[in-house]
């Protein structure tokens, strides 16, 4: 064993081999469909366009951060854009009662405790994760609307110039919060005893049982994390837009399974990495900034995106 | 004072006794072999030591106390650690992490997972096991069969166990391989480790064993030192009778041709197969695994089609193309994975049963209940398949039973002209694989052809009336039963001189 292997070593391949064809298609895609805006249309390259991709994208960023998260377990959190809404509710409306510090933190803290809950019921009574969050989101849903039927409005006005509204030279600082959290998720995927329990017992969950882990607690811990992704993601959207609604993030989740998808992600665990997850972000945040660009109506827009979803499904499709 | 005792433990699941009543103990440094047919219980007692399930009764007490196992991590707390049959490899992970789950180093943080020492314990662990040359940031499911089978037992090696527990760890290993595995078994024994050894290859048990403990029906009948007990009072006692009363005798002759294969082709899985089988004749087939068997048949069936090369069923030409081809061709199969694609387990035995025949009950598309009922219920008979109610799931049928449904499957088929056996007795007890056997002489007698592939060279040897021995994707001879002597076939299917074969290495 020489120092040279040793210091390479990395669960991945070397990093050409990481990349796939359908890996490297879907860079190319990406870039053609930016040099194919920029273009087709001079408002696309302007720093305010970019500036708003970039805000835009944060909130599907973190939802499915959140979610690659679950979905390397073998699971999935359809909850996401319930959690979405009331943390954004409870951190705007919160703050007729406290400062806008705590009731940000009691979202989170609210955010967390769905996903411990869908982890727990999942774990513990080996429940479908599809039925457990199917009813969580449901729930949540109403009791977002009982907590706040009408939308609420952030009192203190430091919520948005400290947060949503604020800018560190051109970068927004949402954006800025996300670029910070997107490595913490790579390093949780590829370097922590949890994440990596948790990638081996999406492939197969006895087998990590039989060598004596606590399959349960890495289990829950990812969906805690999925659940406090889509908490700060719904925070961080109250902030920016300087209002909560009860109705925000129906369909969310569908976003954020997407953006995993076609980031190379598997439903039933066994794949999926952070790069790819951003990158499936990113293609479909420009997807949806260009069809604004050119007043594409959004029904069409609906239409694109699954087949976007499709080909990018077909693309990945191992042969048999 | 023993190391290991075992006492009255007994065990059921869906209250099926799996376990009813094992006892032995075993001192330290002491190689104990486990022997018994499939069913007997081995793997069962196998999984309680190990903490995958809890016994119903009974005690284990290690060095005189009873321990409660409760979880996989109370057994390796205790020092034991096991090396299962089914692979509980992960294949998308690299080798140090499969061997390392759930103990991987850490630095710093303790939950930062240091890659450069797990990689150089894998290495280490596997230079010491005497392969230094499996990479330990290979992903396993970049390996050979094989060398997946050597990382899993690997795994088990990286705390060096106080108890290990092998379960038939030389199944899909080669000779050599399996040398060094024997030789890393008698260190650890020498160094105090006690070691529980399960295989249905005697020669092996007789090889590295000192003692032996005989199980049958989920109970010890038998136990003692390795030379007191001579093979043929062992085999008596696992059986129950002699090997020879076991398989059926042929009545009829063989006829006219069925099957016609000729130049078969596909890519470098298998190369120019030609061979035909004739009604009322059984055709073995064996090869050692990776040898291409299965994929020949799964070609004639239609399930991975050949590339090139002709197939002919009764004279006509029968290049299929999707199994549901060849099922209205008259060819059944019967696939070697039960569980896998045999059997929806946890579908009832009707429909499981009725799944190939629908033209016979349904023949508008709308299910006629009672007749499916009564084709069922008349196999169900036949075949004497033991069960509560024909609408319950075959998950709760013993493995025997389950395999007996997929027969019964396969027998609703009208006309089938060609039956394909793929190691029909895999996981079956030995009373139910004698029945077995008689179905499948009795088919072949009533005119049908039957092509069986088996691993189990006694099985494959009382059975085939000629048999075809198939080494990378060739077959390489075709012999007659005044040539089937065990020597002879293996060093055939290994592509060695007879005298080199290793008979050990036989089932």
């Amino acid at each position: 064993m020489t120092e040279i292997a040793t210091v390479s070593a990395h669960p991945q391949p070397a990093l050409l081999q990481r990349f796939s064809r359908a890996d490297l298609l879907f860079v190319a895609a990406i870039l053609l469909l930016i040099v194919f805006a920029a273009v087709a249309s001079e408002a696309f390259l302007t720093q305010r366009n970019l500036v708003n991709i970039s805000r835009q994208l944060v909130t599907n960023g973190f939802l499915s951060l959140g979610m690659l998260m679950v979905i390397r377990t073998g699971g999935i959190d359809l909850s996401v854009g319930s959690v979405l809404a009331l943390a954004g509710l409870l951190a705007t409306g919160l703050q007729e009662h406290m400062h806008f510090s705590a009731a940000i933190a009691v979202a989170l803290a609210m955010g967390a405790a769905v996903g411990f809950l869908n982890g727990w019921l999942t774990a513990r009574f080996n429940l479908q994760p599809f039925i457990v969050t199917l009813a969580t989101m449901g729930s949540l849903r109403g009791l977002t609307y009982v907590y706040a039927d009408t939308p609420r409005y952030p009192v203190d006005e430091m919520f948005r110039a400290l947060i949503g509204g604020a800018f560190v030279g051109p970068i927004p600082v949402n954006f800025i919060i996300f670029a910070l959290a997107a490595p913490s998720v790579w390093f949780y995927l590829n370097h922590t005893v949890s994440g990596r329990a948790a990638f081996a017992l999406g492939v197969n969950k006895e087998a990590v049982r039989l060598a004596g882990v606590d399959v349960n607690k890495h289990l829950i811990f990812a969906y805690v994390a999925c659940g406090l992704f889509a908490a700060i993601a719904g925070v961080l959207l109250a902030s920016r837009l300087g209002i909560a609604q009860p109705s925000v993030g129906i369909g969310y989740e569908l976003d954020a399974i997407a953006a995993v998808v076609i980031g190379g992600g598997l439903l039933g665990g066994g794949g999926g990495t952070a790069v790819g997850v951003l990158g499936g972000v990113l293609a479909l945040a420009v997807v949806d900034n260009v069809l604004n660009l050119f007043n594409v109506d959004s029904y069409y827009q609906q239409l694109l995106k699954g087949l976007i979803i499709l080909v990018a499904v077909l693309a990945r499709r191992k042969k048999a | 004072m023993p190391h290991l005792a075992v006492s009255h433990i007994a065990k059921g699941y869906d209250g099926n006794p799996a376990v009813r009543d094992i006892s032995f103990e075993v001192a330290a440094g002491r190689v104990l072999a486990l022997c018994g047919e499939n069913g007997a219980g081995k793997s069962t007692l196998m999984k309680m030591l190990s903490g995958a399930t809890k016994p119903d009764a009974g005690e284990i007490l290690l060095d005189g106390k009873p321990v409660a196992i409760g979880g996989p991590s109370d057994a390796m707390a205790l020092g034991i650690r096991t090396v299962y049959q089914e692979f509980s490899l992960l294949p998308h992970l690299s080798v140090a992490e499969n061997m390392l789950l759930g103990r991987m180093p850490t630095r710093g943080l303790s939950f930062v997972v240091d890659w450069p020492e797990a990689n150089r314990i894998a290495a280490r662990v596997l230079a010491d096991f005497g392969f230094p040359e499996i990479d330990p940031t290979a992903l396993v499911g970049s390996l050979s069969v094989a060398r997946q089978q050597i990382v899993e037992i690997a795994k088990a090696l990286v705390a060096e166990p106080k108890i290990l527990i092998l379960d038939e760890p030389t199944a899909v290993i080669s000779a050599a391989e399996a040398s060094k595995l024997f030789d890393k078994v008698r260190s650890l024994a020498a160094n105090g480790t006690t070691v529980i050894y399960i295989s249905h290859r005697l020669e092996e048990v007789y090889a590295i064993a000192d003692e032996i403990v005989v199980l049958k029906d989920g109970r010890s009948v038998l136990s003692g030192e390795v030379v007191e007990l001579g093979q043929e009072r062992l085999i008596n006692t696992m059986v129950g009778r002699p090997l020879s009363a076991i398989f059926p005798k042929r009545k009829g002759e063989a006829s006219r041709p069925v099957l016609e294969v000729e130049k078969l082709t596909l890519g470098d899985v298998f190369d120019d197969v030609s061979f035909e089988v004739r009604a009322g004749e059984i055709v073995g087939m064996f090869g050692l695994v990776g040898s291409g068997r299965t994929e020949i048949a799964k070609a004639i069936f239609g399930a991975t089609p050949a590339k090139s090369g002709t197939v002919r069923l009764s004279g006509k030409d029968a290049g299929f193309a999707t199994p549901s081809e060849a099922v209205r061709g008259h060819v059944a199969m019967i696939t070697e994975d039960r569980k896998g694609d045999g059997l929806a387990l946890d579908a009832s035995v009707i429909d499981n049963a009725g799944l190939a025949s629908f033209s016979r009950y349904a023949p508008n598309g709308i299910i006629d209940g009672a007749r499916r009922r009564q084709l069922v219920g008349e196999k169900i008979r036949e075949l004497s398949i033991k069960l509560a109610d024909p609408a319950q799931p075959v998950r709760q049928l013993s493995g025997g039973n389950q395999q007996k449904v997929v027969l019964a499957k396969w027998l609703l088929v009208e006309n089938i002209q060609l039956f394909i056996f793929d190691e029909p007795t895999r996981g079956v007890d030995i009373a139910t694989k004698v029945e077995i056997y008689q179905m499948i002489r009795d088919l072949a007698d009533s005119g049908v052809a039957v092509l069986m592939i088996s691993s189990e060279m006694p099985e494959v040897l009382g059975m085939a009336d000629r048999l075809l021995v198939v080494r990378d994707g060739r077959i390489v001879a075709e012999l007659l039963p005044k040539n089937f002597q065990p020597e002879t076939v293996f060093a055939h299917a290994a592509g060695i001189e007879a005298g080199e074969a290793r008979p050990e290495r036989l089932h």
